[in-house]
């Protein structure tokens, strides 16, 4: 299962987290600050795996992320995911983040925080993968897009 | 993806000129998340950041709550509040609105809303209920998307009492022609699985009727469920292995759609789920196995390495192969893929390569000879995590011979680490090793030494523990012994001696325990010369309180030499007056002791650790202190529980039924078992030991992991592959043989030691030869489970297996000897500091946990055996099921239809059960010869099973012998002398009477029958019978007075919310009612919209339950003595209210 789903910028500025599990308030910020630190510390030509943070749990546990230029994606998962699996899950993440904001950048997750957490609701849901196909992730995306195009003629919404 | 800095850097300023054109009303609401996204990024410093906020916040907060902030603007605002709580602001005036929003918005602002929503709460928030009618109408809802929406908000968090009142919407979209909604509806089914698995008991029909789906997306959604529930019990589902054979071929042969292809690899991460359930459902199951080799071969040779995701596929292929019963050419098969992935150039693949290994190295520790150069490389990896990986797979290959070199390795990596939760793990590791594997004293005591400094106070308190305890019981002959007790004294005077600042507290604990211990066998060291550098300690202004007492415990020790009496009567002036209560009790037994040889001698004998100690653990002789102290009037002792209650209570607002008023005697005193008050926490949670088989369940009885240590790693592959071997191997074998022995100081003496050469390839090759020592050689061994026992120097002697289990608990303690509690009281330096906050203890239960905890450190060695026991016990029922074809009874709905058996059999019931209340006679088995029938029968203070023997031959059978036995419940045989010949064609009764040990939803009775007939063999038949909890369920009358008394004396509690049940009459007393009549409970009283009720198990076991109407749902919260009571009653209430 995925515990905790955290993108932060290379200052380690959170973009988004979505936590699968219930920790208090000061222990998510304590989780993506922890998180930031030894993520961050990684040289880029060593593994994209990390295990044992104390915070999210003991030996079970391992953060699996990537780094895209001025952001790091970071998944947290428990022992029941595959490593590699998830890894690309990633990938398919961030080209779905692309396609749908053309060219994604960070100040597109910034300003859309609640575009990007329907995005990933349509990927991942209560710590379930749900769909690993971007296309079909798109439709469902587009979908609800339209609604929203067809309910608000004002183009406050649109950017 | 590069140009993204670029992009954002040139977006901002373009962004920023919008943002400063006032007039745009166009970007009106944009504007204002931009203007404060761009203030926050103007910032400097966290403190302007956090005012900012702040003024932000206060903004929102006064245009959430203003009536006239329309639907649209509130959802801007709402984006806004998500933006400052995801910097870690708290917004939660916002959370109301959040659910307001989901709640009356259009689709557009509910979707926001909910976002909010699942982002803000979690399951437990009481708001949450407040969206439970949202959700309810949005799953009935005609636009797909508010149905999707509600079940994405279903699946993040739910109240679990909830549950119910959505279940049946949520299941009817299992039907829905979208396949979308079905598969979010599998997805949301499976969280309610995960936190409530009873309320989904009845649909997993339908969870298979999503299995075999149309759509291939539906159906990897339920392969989720599978997934788990397979985990929790794969015996269940064998039968569907062939199923899953099936779809995974059809996946792999390319069957589905190519929409499923990801890099045009057929469905990648169905693949890897598929292979995950595979394994489970092929370990240990030959047969089950052998359906799937064909598949997981075809899954191999697909595979094509050209993508990382290929590269999961195989790897979990290679893992299933491993897992399940081994083939060979699999294997061999997977052996080569295992190579490729560790000599990728990739890191990531190197890094799984190196975890297959340490999976498999144990089965197949050739695999590791093989890669031993890439291995080596490893360990000079500058990636931190491969390093540690490969530490770990050394740490799975470590042996009598390459210990030393594998040990240097870890120890050079701790070194440089900086990682507290590596170290802790690490630390516990070389440990480990030390203690298995030592090739000599003064190795061991330097490598522990390194362990204690390195490790320093994170580390695991077990190290320490059972480091004492080895040194104290000794391992090996006496000369042997003292030799590293010499040794350890030599090394820790010579420590002391240099920085002793420098060195974490727990390592001077040790020290100054050993010293206090042992430094008189070395004749030349002066005592005052110890109680010097001891008393430095003492002086030390960084040596913790803790540490201190430990020392003024040496010094007492020492005093016995004499001569240092002047310098402790000054060590214990000093702390006589100390704050604290620990050390000043140190001093005074410093003090005393020292004047008193006599007292001292008997106190602190030398040499005496391996006597064992009786001690009382009911603390009896202190009754007459107690009500003394009583009589003059001091407040009875409570419970640390207790006393918290009574402190939140006074503090808050009462959320408790049952106020303080009540009065508290001395029998309401019971003791909590909750929290076991041992100072020392013995998990090893992180010692890597992933069988920790004798934890399960009760965390209240003491955990004595310092002495499973030893035995850990054998256990390890054993308890994997069958129960029978994990018991071989666990018992303690007898101190090893002399050629044994010989054995290993031989090999010892073998192992090459790395020597640095100029050529560095060379020096690698050396390397390689240590540390792979003695891995040929075993590999013979290890397909088998490692039975055969490795050598090891500090194997610690098996001894106090026989434990009594009464009030005298025979420990053998190492730092006390003298046959009397009362020394015992003053000695124990851990004890006591739990004994003076508990003085007043009378109960016998909490008393017998204190003394049993420190001793672990101090030493017994009968729970190993015990759990192991309990293993064995636990595991054979479904042995016997798999060998014999076990006939399950369950007594309800099974009756033998047309055969009027009940009748006959009814009337061999004897006349004092007849009149009783009864289940229905329930047959359990039977053969051409013989047919068992059973039921139960009420009594007041028992349960009374009995069987019936129905002779069907023609012929007497004879020798009938009836043996039962149950995990949960306690069985004795009533009748004085049972029957045991049966005449043809007549009926024998034997009658037991059952009492609960351990209450658990159901209980069953396990049972076998033997007999002779006339000709031929004894025979044997073997029957199981279940019955629920509720048949030893009896009410129990006690006024609400009484009821008060005891509901603050219990320790264990459950809560949960029930249906009402509301046919024509009040609600409460209607589903109270219900209640009493189905489940025999006693209406204590009814206030109000309060009740309250209580039962007992059979006679002595009370559970009490209190009940509140809260809305349209009964609160309901139970409480008693007995662990797990609680948690089955309120399963049957829910039951016996479902059923109404």
């Amino acid at each position: 299962m995925i515990k905790a789903i955290l993108i932060f910028n290379n200052h380690g500025k959170p973009r988004l987290s979505k936590f699968y599990e219930h920790y208090t308030e000061d222990t998510e910020q304590q989780i993506i600050r922890e998180t930031f630190h030894l993520v961050s510390k990684r040289d880029e030509n060593v593994c994209n795996f990390l295990e044992g943070g104390m915070l999210i749990g003991g030996s079970d546990y391992k953060l699996i992320y990537r780094h895209y230029a001025t952001l790091y994606f970071v998944f947290c998962v428990d022992s029941s995911e595959s490593e590699l699996g998830i890894l690309d899950l990633i990938q398919v993440f961030v080209e779905t983040l692309d396609k749908c904001f053309e060219n994604v950048c960070e100040l597109d997750l910034i300003f859309h925080v609640d575009k990007v957490h329907n995005i990933l609701a349509e990927m991942v849901m209560g710590g379930m993968v749900l769909e690993t196909n971007m296309n079909e992730i798109i439709t469902q995306v587009d979908a609800q897009n339209k609604m929203e195009k067809s309910e608000t003629r004002q183009p406050e919404t649109i950017s | 993806m590069s140009d993204v800095v670029e992009k954002t850097l040139t977006a901002l300023p373009s962004l920023l000129s919008l943002d400063s054109q006032p007039g745009s009303a166009k970007l009106s609401s944009t504007s204002k998340l931009g203007n404060l996204i761009r203030g926050i990024t103007e910032l400097t410093s966290k403190h302007e950041e956090e005012k900012l906020i702040q003024r932000e916040l206060a903004s929102i907060k006064e245009q959430v709550s203003s009536p006239n902030t329309s639907m649209r603007q509130m959802k801007e605002l709402m984006v806004r509040a998500i933006y400052c709580e995801s910097l870690g602001y708290e917004a939660s005036f916002s959370y109301i609105h959040a659910i307001k929003l989901a709640q009356q918005g259009t689709v557009l602002e509910k979707r926001v809303g909910y976002l909010a929503v699942s982002l803000f709460l979690n399951e437990s928030h009481e708001l949450l209920l407040l969206l439970v009618n949202t959700v309810l109408k949005d799953l009935q809802s005609t636009n797909l998307i508010e149905v999707c929406m509600a079940l994405t908000v279903v699946s993040q968090m739910f109240p679990k009492d909830m549950i119910p009142a959505i279940l049946p919407l949520v299941e009817e979209k299992l039907n829905h022609p979208k396949e979308i909604i079905r598969r979010k509806a599998v997805l949301a089914l499976y969280k309610f699985y995960l936190i409530a698995p009873n309320q989904v008991q009845h649909i997993h029909n339908k969870f298979r009727k999503a299995l075999c789906d149309k759509d291939p997306g539906v159906m990897t959604a339920s392969l989720h469920i599978y997934l788990q529930m397979i985990q929790e019990n794969p015996e269940g589902y064998k039968d569907l292995t062939a199923s899953f054979v099936t779809i995974l071929k059809q996946v792999v042969g390319g069957k589905l759609p190519m929409d499923f292809n990801y890099h045009s690899v057929p469905a990648p991460w169905l693949q890897i789920q598929l292979l995950r359930i595979l394994s489970l459902l092929g370990k240990n199951d030959q047969s089950t196995s052998e359906i799937m080799y064909e598949v997981l071969d075809e899954s191999l040779r697909r595979a094509e390495m050209n993508h990382n995701i290929t590269y999961a596929i195989l790897y979990e292929c290679v893992k299933c192969i491993y897992t399940i019963h081994p083939k060979s050419d699999l294997l061999e098969k997977a052996a080569k893929c295992i190579g490729n992935f560790v000599l990728s150039p990739k890191i990531n693949l190197k890094y799984l390569g190196l975890k297959a290994l340490t999976y498999v190295v144990q089965q197949d520790p050739k695999l590791a000879l093989q890669h031993q150069m890439t291995i080596i490389e490893c360990l000079d990896h500058p990636d931190l995590i491969i390093k540690r990986e490969t530490l770990e797979l050394l740490f799975r290959i470590t042996n009598a011979q390459n210990v030393t070199v594998i040990v240097e390795k870890m120890l050079e990596f701790l070194h440089s680490n900086t990682d507290d939760y590596t170290t802790i793990d690490l630390v516990g590791k070389v440990a480990e090793l030390a203690e298995k594997y030592a090739p000599g004293n003064e190795w061991f005591i330097e490598t522990m030494n390194t362990v204690f400094s390195v490790g320093g106070d994170m580390m695991q308190p077990d190290i320490p523990n059972s480091f004492l305890k080895l040194l104290s019981e000794g391992f090996d002959t006496v000369e042997e012994d003292r030799k590293l007790r010499l040794f350890a004294v030599d090394s820790y005077v010579s420590l002391l001696q240099g920085e002793p600042g420098k060195l974490p507290q727990r390592f001077l604990q040790v020290i100054s325990w050993v010293l206090g211990e042992y430094s008189h066998l070395r004749e030349e060291l002066e005592p005052a010369t110890v109680m010097r550098l001891l008393a430095k300690l003492l002086d030390m202004k960084q040596t913790s309180s803790e540490t201190k007492s430990w020392v003024l415990l040496a010094m007492t020790k020492l005093v016995r030499a004499g001569q240092v009496f002047q310098s402790a009567q000054e060590v214990s002036e000093t702390y006589g007056s100390s704050m604290d209560t620990v050390l000043r009790q140190r001093a005074q037994e410093l003090q005393h002791l020292s004047q008193d040889c006599e007292l001292r001698a008997r106190v602190l004998p030398q040499d005496a650790g391996l006597e064992p100690l009786e001690v009382d653990s009911s603390l009896s002789f202190l009754d007459g202190f107690v009500s003394e102290a009583l009589a003059a009037g001091a407040a009875p002792y409570k419970p640390p529980h207790q006393r918290q209650e009574e402190l939140a209570q006074a503090k808050a607002l009462s959320l408790e039924p049952y106020g303080l008023s009540l009065p508290i005697s001395m029998s309401s005193c019971s003791i909590a078992d909750r929290q076991s008050p041992t100072l020392l926490s013995m998990s090893s949670g992180l010692s890597g030991d992933s069988t920790d088989l004798s934890h399960k369940g009760s965390s209240t009885t003491l955990k004595l992991d310092g002495v499973k240590r030893v035995w850990g790693r054998e256990g390890y592959l054993a308890q994997r592959e069958a129960v029978e071997e994990a018991a071989q191997v666990e018992v303690p074998s007898p101190l090893r043989s002399p050629s044994q022995q010989a054995e290993a100081d031989s090999s010892h003496s073998q192992t090459p030691t790395p020597t640095p050469t100029p050529e560095p390839d060379q020096e690698k090759q050396q390397l390689a030869s240590s540390l792979f020592f003695g891995l040929s050689s075993q590999s013979s061994v290890c397909l088998m489970g490692k039975s055969e026992p490795t050598p090891q120097r500090f194997r610690r002697k098996a001894k106090g297996q026989a434990s009594s289990s009464g009030a005298a608990e025979q420990i053998s303690n190492s730092l006390v000897s003298a046959p009397s509690a009362v020394d015992n009281f003053l000695c124990n330096n851990l004890l006591d500091s739990n004994i003076t906050s508990q003085v007043g203890i009378s109960s016998s239960e909490q008393t017998s946990e204190l003394s049993q905890g420190p001793a672990t450190t101090n030493g017994t060695c009968d729970t190993e055996a015990e759990s192991t026991d309990g293993d064995i016990k636990g595991s054979n029922p479904s042995l016997i099921i798999g060998d014999n074809g076990l006939v399950a009874a369950d007594p309800t709905p099974h009756k033998d239809p047309g055969s009027p058996k009940d009748f006959c059999l009814s009337s061999h019931l004897p006349a004092e059960l007849s009149e009783l209340c009864r289940s229905e006679i329930t047959p359990l088995c039977s053969n051409q010869s013989l047919g068992l029938s059973a039921c139960h029968v009420h009594k007041e203070d028992s349960l009374v099973l009995v069987v019936f023997i129905t002779n069907s031959s023609d012929a007497a059978i004879r020798q009938i012998l009836l043996d039962l036995d149950s995990e949960q419940l306690q069985v004795s045989c009533v009748s004085d002398s049972p029957v045991e010949d049966v005449t043809s064609h007549s009926v024998a009764m034997h009658q037991f009477s059952l009492t609960v040990k351990r209450p658990s939803v159901h209980v069953e009775v396990v049972g076998m029958v033997s007999y002779q007939l006339p000709v031929g063999t004894p025979q044997e038949v073997q029957f199981s019978y279940k019955l629920p909890l509720t048949s030893f369920i009896r009410p129990l009358t006690v006024s609400t007075e009484e009821y008060g008394t005891m509901w603050l004396s219990f320790s264990h509690d459950t809560k949960q919310n029930l249906t009402l049940i509301s046919d024509g009459e009040e609600p409460l007393t209607a589903t109270l009612n219900v209640l009493k009549e189905k489940l025999q409970l006693h209406i204590v009283e009814i206030i109000g919209m309060e009740g309250i009720i209580a039962c007992q198990l059979l006679r002595d076991q009370p559970c009490l339950m209190h009940c509140r109407v809260h809305a349209d749902v009964l609160a309901v919260w139970l409480r008693s003595p007995v662990p797990d009571l609680p948690d089955c009653l309120i399963y049957h209430c829910q039951r016996a209210l479902q059923e109404h």
